[in-house]
């Protein structure tokens, strides 16, 4: 074989992903870092100390933190029913799971806005009762909650799959519950696989934008989250406001997944 | 699988069996179907001719137009440019390939919003790059389609390389290494040894690229700047419907999206369990 004409390949290819990388991924990263710093330091310092964005971020994390935890128990449940137990309508519910990655964020949001609006159908039984769903926290919620619920649910099924059931067999042979068989063999077993899922549940939350615009409205100081904060501050041409947020979230959704990729690999290895 | 099966069910009592099916059959009833169906009443409320007039409305059209050739597009330089980083990260060993790996996985983990923020940073009319681009090549990339389709090839990169890794890695070199021994050439070698193990997955990356693109909003509604008849995907316009309360163009509209969504996912299935029997 001719080597050097190999070693020309070898450099073209890499020459070729290293550019297309850089200029797609790399470039817009870079530009936006030093968009952010175009006025100093101090006009971040500035902007980040803001009571209403203080109060933006503490709205993705409230947001953020509640939709975690229902997935955590409820998407738990629903992985173990779909492995352990055989029932019909099992094909159903395993499909159902991927329709949020399949449907737009606009339409959820506007899902929600034709079911709790104004003239959405469930709006006489709110009204008995006084609630405010659509243009409130609560639509927002619902909405986070649909289009992150594959997350957990995908990453535990193969780790449940691949449990050793010999452990929990003889755990429940010795005389253990049901529960206790969950809690002391299943749930250390399964551990590292909920850690991550409630990671990438939770970096998805906080960086959902079009389900949240549509069915909250983002209403300054109640219904803003901070990517909303984000887009109304584009929208008023208060561009580092908008950029320094932007680097916030998207530095923090970074190293959420990174640290549980990392958290994968150490498991794993 | 029923040995072990009935032994479970002999340690948990049948009603906490039926408990937990109940509750995992209503949460996804409540979360997943009665939305869908409503977004498939209120589209059709009207009947299907007047579903037919509505897509059919310039904007709309063009609007559907717009978000399934921008995709479609996406998904070819996906399925390109994602079979040969696969391929570098497979085959060679060079430094910074830690960092490369690392970086395609980057667009799972930004915000899509913070995405289309960086490309208006980068590419707008205002920026250094973006004026030089319009003086230079009259290339207009934000407000523009352009823009659509970076922002979409940034949001999808993962897709094609995450599907071809696993299978490229499993692929056996022994074949290539006879084939070299033969007397092959490199790229009859890629062509006829190499691609056809990867065309499937590669198609199944490509198709989810695709159908991820046809949805995608938070990039786009910043960097395509919302001009009807020029730089309107079909979820920005579904917004804008939305907005000005006309529900019916909403609804028309959105169904679409999810009929074309839903009909990627079962083509999807469909070409990953061939690709997983062609494997075995």
């Amino acid at each position: 074989m001719n080597n050097r004409k190999l070693d020309g390949v070898r450099l073209v290819l890499l020459t070729l992903v290293w550019l297309y990388v850089g200029v797609l991924i790399l470039a817009p990263i870079a530009g936006l870092v030093s968009g952010m710093f175009r006025d100093g330091v101090g006009a971040v310092l500035e902007v980040l100390s803001r009571p209403e964005v203080q109060s933006a971020f503490g709205l993705s994390l409230k947001i953020g933190l509640f939709v975690t935890a229902v997935h955590t128990v409820l998407g738990t449940l629903v992985a173990w029913v779909l492995v352990r137990h055989r029932f019909p309508g099992q094909g159903w519910l395993n499909a159902l799971i991927d329709a949020p990655f399949a449907v737009s964020p606009v339409v959820v949001g506007y899902m929600l806005l034709l079911m709790f609006g104004r003239n959405g159908f469930l709006a006489p039984i709110l009204e008995i009762f006084g609630w405010r769903v659509a243009f409130a926290v609560p639509g927002m919620v619902l909405a986070t909650m649909f289009v992150t619920l594959p997350f957990m649910i995908r990453e535990l099924i193969p780790v449940i799959q691949n449990l050793d059931r010999t452990q929990e067999q003889a755990a429940s042979t010795l005389g253990a519950t049901g529960w206790q068989t969950f809690w002391r063999v299943t749930f250390p077993a399964i551990r590292w696989g909920i850690i991550y899922g409630i990671t990438l549940t939770f970096a998805r939350a906080l960086g959902e934008f079009g389900a949240i615009l549509v069915v909250g409205g983002g209403v300054q100081g109640r219904t803003e989250t901070a990517t909303l904060f984000i887009y109304r501050s584009l929208d008023e041409r208060q561009y580092v406001a908008a950029y320094s947020v932007a680097v916030v979230l998207g530095l923090f959704s970074m190293l959420l997944v990174m640290g549980a990729d990392l958290l994968k690999r150490k498991q794993r290895s | 699988m029923s040995h072990s099966g009935a032994e479970h069910r002999a340690a948990t009592p049948a009603w906490s069996v039926w408990a937990m099916q109940g509750v995992a059959f209503a949460f996804l009833g409540v979360m997943v179907v009665i939305p869908l169906l409503v977004i498939l009443q209120d589209g059709l409320r009207e009947g299907l001719m007047e579903f037919w007039r509505q897509l059919n409305l310039p904007a709309a059209r063009h609007a559907l137009q717009l978000t399934l050739w921008t995709s479609a597009l996406v998904a070819v330089i996906n399925a390109v440019m994602g079979l040969l980083i696969a391929y570098v990260l497979v085959r060679y060993q060079f430094t910074g390939k830690t960092l490369l790996n690392a970086m395609v996985d980057l667009p799972l983990a930004i915000p899509t919003l913070v995405t289309g923020v960086m490309l208006v940073v980068l590419y707008g009319p205002q920026q250094p790059l973006g004026a030089w681009l319009i003086e230079r090549f009259g290339l207009k990339v934000i407000f523009a389609p352009p823009g659509i389709v970076i922002a979409l090839l940034f949001v999808t990169l993962p897709f094609v390389v995450r599907a071809v890794q696993p299978v490229l890695k499993e692929l056996d070199v022994v074949q290539e290494n006879a084939a070299a021994t033969l007397g092959a050439r490199r790229w009859t070698i890629f062509r006829r040894v190499v691609l056809p193990a990867l065309r499937l997955p590669a198609l199944s990356g490509a198709l989810l690229s695709f159908s991820r693109a046809v949805g995608e909003f938070g990039a786009i509604v910043i960097v395509a700047g919302n001009i009807p008849m020029f730089s309107q995907t079909a979820a920005v316009y579904v917004f804008g419907e939305v907005e000005s309360e006309n529900r019916l163009g909403a609804s028309v509209v959105s169904l679409a999206l999810v009929a074309i969504s839903f009909g990627l996912m079962n083509l999807i299935e469909w070409v990953s369990r061939r690709a997983g029997k062609g494997r075995v």
